[in-house]
């Protein structure tokens, strides 16, 4: 809401400059957004009466005008504007006068005929930003020799104040000016509102049809009026200093209404009204072309004005273009009603229309209102265009209209919900400004609450409304009571920020990227997924829930590597979407990415790239920090992996994740020079970890043996360690791998596998003789069951 | 015996001609060795008077021992030269760069949200997390939004379809939680939130963190000491200058915008503050009844304040990151930066 400081001003004036003005509002919950002056600076810019005009001698487009600006001399001035013409009163800038853009009007010669000044345009004043047309003209009223600016009242600001949607009440200079007087105790005084008495008695019929949503509805038959006369200045200018551009004498007043009051007002063109005007729910399909030039379709959930042959009009929203008025109208049907916030909420929506009337109607119009604004619209409509009025004609249900609502607030419940007591008097003084007729128990304040305040019904809201005109800053600050109560805290549980910081510890960044992905690039990584999709996407590249961490992870990667970044290794933590609607599963996971280098560009080494050990040691870091036993990578089938270098992750049997090289297919497809490795781990089970528990150290000897075994190449060595724990006895309490070696002495197909085995019993030392049956068996089941020969 | 003087004349020469610990042992063999020269001498005395004897003895004697200190301190001093040779050898240019992996680092919206997360579960409340696709019922009606109350469209809200959505804020967690608790509750909610609007002040995901106390007698002086409390502490600056604004919210009355002290030009004016001198931090207000209704919780006898801020908004003002979209680039020059 755009307002002009001055218009304000009419109605309540505090003794405030336009700053603190501002900031008042502001610390009243109405926010400022903007103070801005209405027109830019010039100085030594007067009213000016156009004496005399010729045309130039020796230019086609300029004349050369005569002009009276008061000084007591004619002034020669050369013109080019179009529109200049002899008895007009102008904008006329004297010479030494200073225009905005620091531009000084001096004497000049135009193609040889003297010039001293210049007659202004809007824009050239700052008060359009558009170039204008031609010179501004002004009233024939306007005393010549007066400065614009006093005569324009230019010395002004634009105030735009952001509302809240629960303040509906202050979307018109009326309603700011309420709050206004409340604030600085100040009566508040609007301009004459007496009913216009009829000049004939023709009352066009209205018929409503659905009283709930439209409980109130005026129309007013306007006869004989001239829209092509012109709107005053004054009124243009607070259209204006609103943002709101002047267009024909009937929409400005009724935009002028609104802005005043706050009552949308329609106008419809008599001559286009068949029957008589009937608010009706519209039929199925019936069409409609609206004011902008857009033609829709209707529902049968749409309350129209229509007339007895076609809907006119979205109720509240936006007229209809056939039924409009043009420079041709002589009668108008003049619409102040009320309809209810939800209807038009709910047709605003669903037509995807947000108008100024709409906005207020959704917000909530004073019920009461309506027959004052048509009366306010009539005076000022005959005043500009003349004509005759009809009787209003009202259709009301009382029982539809929102009725005297009734609330209470208890003094008890006030000092309990500030923390502080206010003194009773200063209460109701409050309550009262705000208009809300108070009864006062000395306990309850009950109050009938105003037709404007939709925001009121509960007692919370009358503490805000105290609190609010008290000031929240003169409210007292302390600190919540708590009871000191211990609670219990999972050791065996890892938190997330401990994992975070061992993936930072390895040298990986976090980063953040969006949950919305491209569904080509989720397409390419995992075609199998099956994640929900937005239907409003920002872009389509931001359309589909990530299925995993992997497009994020590698959509940074490609960043970087446009950035010159090649050693790049990243995590993230979050959730993951798979599955439709009905059965959706938001998984935590947390993911990471390596490329390039295995260490920074250095003197000492690690250039060599990293590989998939690199990126399973770092996860096993990860790993070790819950229960390390709990883990199983085996060899898996992955759409975005390699499918030689791809492991499924298992965590007590079931699958928590994946971990390989990225397909060089997928990294072809995306358009990837390097390799990449990602590992994905769901986080619930990567948080699960244990409490320590102690076993006594052995005070005896360990006792170690090496094995180096002969296997098929193709067998995994998971499963040859899980052979040799299996039957190495209880007293193993280390193994481990020291070597895995193809090549020569080892036959083709085959590879050599060595370990090292440590035994150690708790309370004796072991023998010789019973690590070696241990070992024996461990060498006869690993030939039995994997075909692993000892190696010589 | 007469050649004595000579002998360790010559011995000596030797000894200090030896330029190695090998060279000395084979003198220490020549002369001081069971067959050793002086050692041969001392075999010798047993030939001689006994009057000569004992004078002749000590004559030996001083000049083993006399040549036994030469030999210590020749090898010593060879010692310790080969001590400082290797020394020297091994010497390391120690201004050359470690090796191995170097750290990385948080993401800046992380350390935010730890920072706020640590400075308010230091004093009791606990860290609460809920679903990121919601439905209409948690995101909205819950929260006292009915459908078309024009509050809706002060979030854009990404849709999947009529009822599931994208949360537009992390209060659906405080629902989620109080039908679950019984007061007191405290908790902390980060979380990330969703919003159809993408120009330079917004991104279409970004983070909150969401706070909600309920107890009895909570009163909006504990509100304006926490947030007050917090802001202090998030800036480290005790005369930070803090103010609350009446604002609304749907799910809290009475509602209030909080606003600081620029933290840029400390409340001179500047582009940051618009030339306010303030900044816009974060929103707060007393649970509303019909939330708490819809939690199963007695308004009568329970209130509550609940708070919301943003992430990105904090971390830009504490740590002057000027543009908000860096944030989601994940570009590692600028990831680098809060390592």
């Amino acid at each position: 809401m755009k307002f002009s400081e001055q218009w304000l001003r009419d109605w309540v004036s505090p003794a405030l400059s336009t700053q603190a003005l501002a900031d008042q509002i502001t610390m009243a919950g109405l926010e400022v957004d903007a103070v801005e002056p209405v027109a830019a600076t010039f100085s030594e810019v007067v009213v000016a009466e156009v004496i005399g005009k010729a045309p130039h001698p020796d230019a086609d487009k300029l004349n050369v005008c005569r002009v009276d600006d008061g000084s007591g001399e004619i002034v020669q001035v050369v013109c080019g504007a179009p529109n200049v013409a002899a008895g007009q009163k102008v904008p006329f800038a004297r010479v030494g006068a200073v225009l905005p853009g620091d531009f000084t009007i001096k004497q000049a010669r135009l193609r040889g005929v003297e010039s001293r000044g210049m007659i202004c345009s809007a824009s050239e004043l700052g008060l359009e930003e558009e170039a204008s047309a031609g010179i501004l003209v002004l009233p024939a009223s306007a005393p010549v020799g007066e400065g614009v600016r006093t005569f324009m009242g230019l010395d002004d600001h634009t105030i735009e104040v952001d509302l809240t949607p629960n303040r509906g009440d202050c979307l018109s200079v009326k309603g700011l000016a309420r709050e206004v007087g409340v604030l600085n105790r100040l009566a508040v005084e609007g301009p004459d509102l007496a009913p216009v008495s009829p000049a004939h008695e023709e009352a066009f019929p209205v018929r409503v049809e659905d009283a709930e949503r439209c409980p109130r509805y005026i129309g007013r038959l306007i006869k004989g009026i001239d829209v092509t006369a012109e709107t005053p200045l004054w009124m243009v200018e607070r259209l204006r200093r609103s943002g709101i551009r002047a267009i024909d004498p009937v929409v400005d007043v009724t935009n002028y209404v609104m802005l005043e009051l706050g009552q949308p007002l329609h106008a419809f063109d008599r001559a286009n009204l068949h029957g008589s005007v009937v608010v009706r729910l519209a039929r199925e399909g019936e069409q409609l072309v609206l004011l902008d030039g857009q033609e829709i379709t209707l529902d049968a959930a749409t309350l129209v004005i229509a007339d007895e042959r076609a809907p006119l009009a979205i109720a509240g929203v936006m007229g209809g273009e056939h039924s409009g008025v043009s420079p041709d109208t002589r009668d108008v049907f003049l619409e102040s009603a009320f309809f209810s916030p939800l209807a038009v909420a709910a047709q605003a929506r669903a037509y995807g229309l947000h108008t100024d009337a709409s906005h207020r109607f959704e917000r909530g119009v004073d019920p009461c209102l309506a027959r004052e604004a048509a009366e306010r619209a009539t005076a000022l409509l005959l005043a500009i265009t003349g004509g005759a009025p009809g009787p209003l004609v009202e259709v009301a249900s009382e029982p539809h209209l929102p009725d005297g609502r009734r609330t209470s607030l208890r003094a008890s419940r006030l000092e309990q919900a500030l923390g502080k007591s206010l003194p009773h008097e200063e209460v109701t003084e409050i309550l009262e400004r705000l208009g809300l007729v108070v009864e006062d128990s000395g306990q309850v304040w009950t109050v009938q609450v105003p037709s404007w305040r939709f925001d009121i019904t509960i007692e919370e809201d009358l503490i805000e409304e105290v609190a609010r005109i008290h000031g929240y800053n003169r409210l007292p600050v302390r600190r919540p009571l708590v009871r000191l109560a211990l609670r219990s805290a999972h050791e065996a549980h890892t938190p997330l920020a401990r994992l975070r910081r061992q993936m930072v510890a390895r040298g990986y960044q976090e980063a953040v990227t969006y949950s919305f992905v491209a569904p080509e690039l989720q397409q390419v990584l995992h075609p199998e997924a099956v994640s929900p999709t937005l239907a409003n996407p920002i872009s389509s590249d931001l359309s589909v829930m990530r299925a995993s961490l992997f497009p994020g992870l590698v959509r940074a990667l490609q960043h970087n590597l446009n950035r010159q970044q090649s050693r790049v290794r990243l995590f993230e933590t979050g959730l993951t979407f798979r599955g439709d609607l009905d059965n959706l599963h938001q998984t935590p996971m947390l993911g990471a990415l390596v490329c390039g280098p295995r260490e920074p560009e250095g003197w000492a080494g690690g250039r060599e790239p990293v590989d998939f050990f690199d990126l399973k040691g770092d996860l096993e870091s990860l790993l070790a920090l819950g229960e390390p036993q709990a883990w199983r990578f085996e060899p898996g089938k992955h759409p975005a992996l390699h499918p030689g270098q791809c492991a499924r992750i298992l965590h007590h049997g079931e699958e928590a994740g994946w971990i390989g090289t990225l397909h060089p297919a997928v990294r072809a497809t995306l358009g990837l020079k390097v390799d990449a490795l990602l590992f994905e781990v769901r986080l619930d089970a990567l948080t699960q970890g244990r409490v320590p528990a102690f076993t006594p150290l052995s005070r005896h000897p360990e006792v170690r043996r090496d094995l180096a075994f002969l296997v098929d190449e193709e067998l995994p060595v998971q499963s040859l360690l899980d052979t040799i724990r299996a039957e190495a006895g209880e007293w193993l309490v280390e193994s481990h791998l020291f070597d895995v070696y193809q090549g020569k002495g080892v036959p083709d197909g085959l590879k050599s596998v060595a370990l090292g085995l440590t035994w150690q019993h708790p309370s004796r030392t072991l023998n010789d003789e019973e690590i070696n049956q241990l070992v024996d068996v461990i060498v006869a089941e690993s030939r039995q069951h994997l075909g692993a020969e000892l190696r010589a | 015996m007469d050649h004595l003087p000579t002998l360790v004349a010559e011995a000596r020469d030797a000894i200090h001609a030896a330029d190695s610990l090998a060279a000395l042992d084979d003198l220490r063999v020549r002369y001081l060795g069971k067959k050793g020269e002086i050692t041969t001498l001392l075999k010798g005395l047993g030939k001689l008077s006994a009057e000569e004897r004992p004078a002749a003895g000590e004559r030996i004697n001083e000049a083993k021992q006399a040549l036994s200190q030469e030999l210590d301190a020749r090898r010593q001093a060879l010692e310790k030269a080969a001590l400082e040779a290797r020394l020297a050898a091994e010497r390391l240019d120690v201004t050359l760069p470690g090796r191995g992996q170097p750290s990385g680092g948080l993401h800046p919206v992380t350390l935010t949200l730890e920072r706020i997360e640590g400075l308010f579960t230091r004093i009791g409340y606990d860290v609460a997390v809920g679903p990121e696709i919601e439905d209409d019922y948690h995101n909205f009606e819950a929260l006292n939004i009915p459908a078309h109350h024009p509050a809706r469209g002060m979030a854009d809200t990404f849709y999947f379809d009529a009822t599931r959505l994208l949360r537009t804020h992390t209060s659906p967690v405080q629902v989620r939680t109080m039908k679950e608790a019984v007061p007191p509750i405290r908790i902390v909610c980060p979380g990330r939130v969703y919003r159809s609007d993408s120009d330079l002040t917004h991104t279409p995901m970004f983070h909150q963190v969401e706070g909600l106390l309920v107890d009895e007698d909570v009163s909006f002086a504990d509100l304006k000491g926490t947030i007050q409390d917090f802001l202090h502490a998030f800036f480290e600056r005790d005369d930070l200058a803090v103010r609350f604004r009446p604002s609304y919210f749907p799910f809290t009355e009475p509602s209030a915008e909080v606003d600081i002290q620029c933290v840029m030009c400390s409340g001179e004016g500047c582009r940051v503050c618009s030339h306010s001198g303030w900044l816009e931090v974060m929103g707060c207000g007393m649970v509303h009844p019909e939330v708490f209704r819809h939690s199963g919780i007695d308004a009568e006898r329970y209130t509550g304040f609940a708070f919301g801020m943003g992430a990105e908004r904090l971390a830009m003002l504490r740590y002057g990151v000027n543009d908000l979209r860096l944030f989601f680039d994940n570009d590692l020059r600028f990831l680098r930066q809060f390592a």
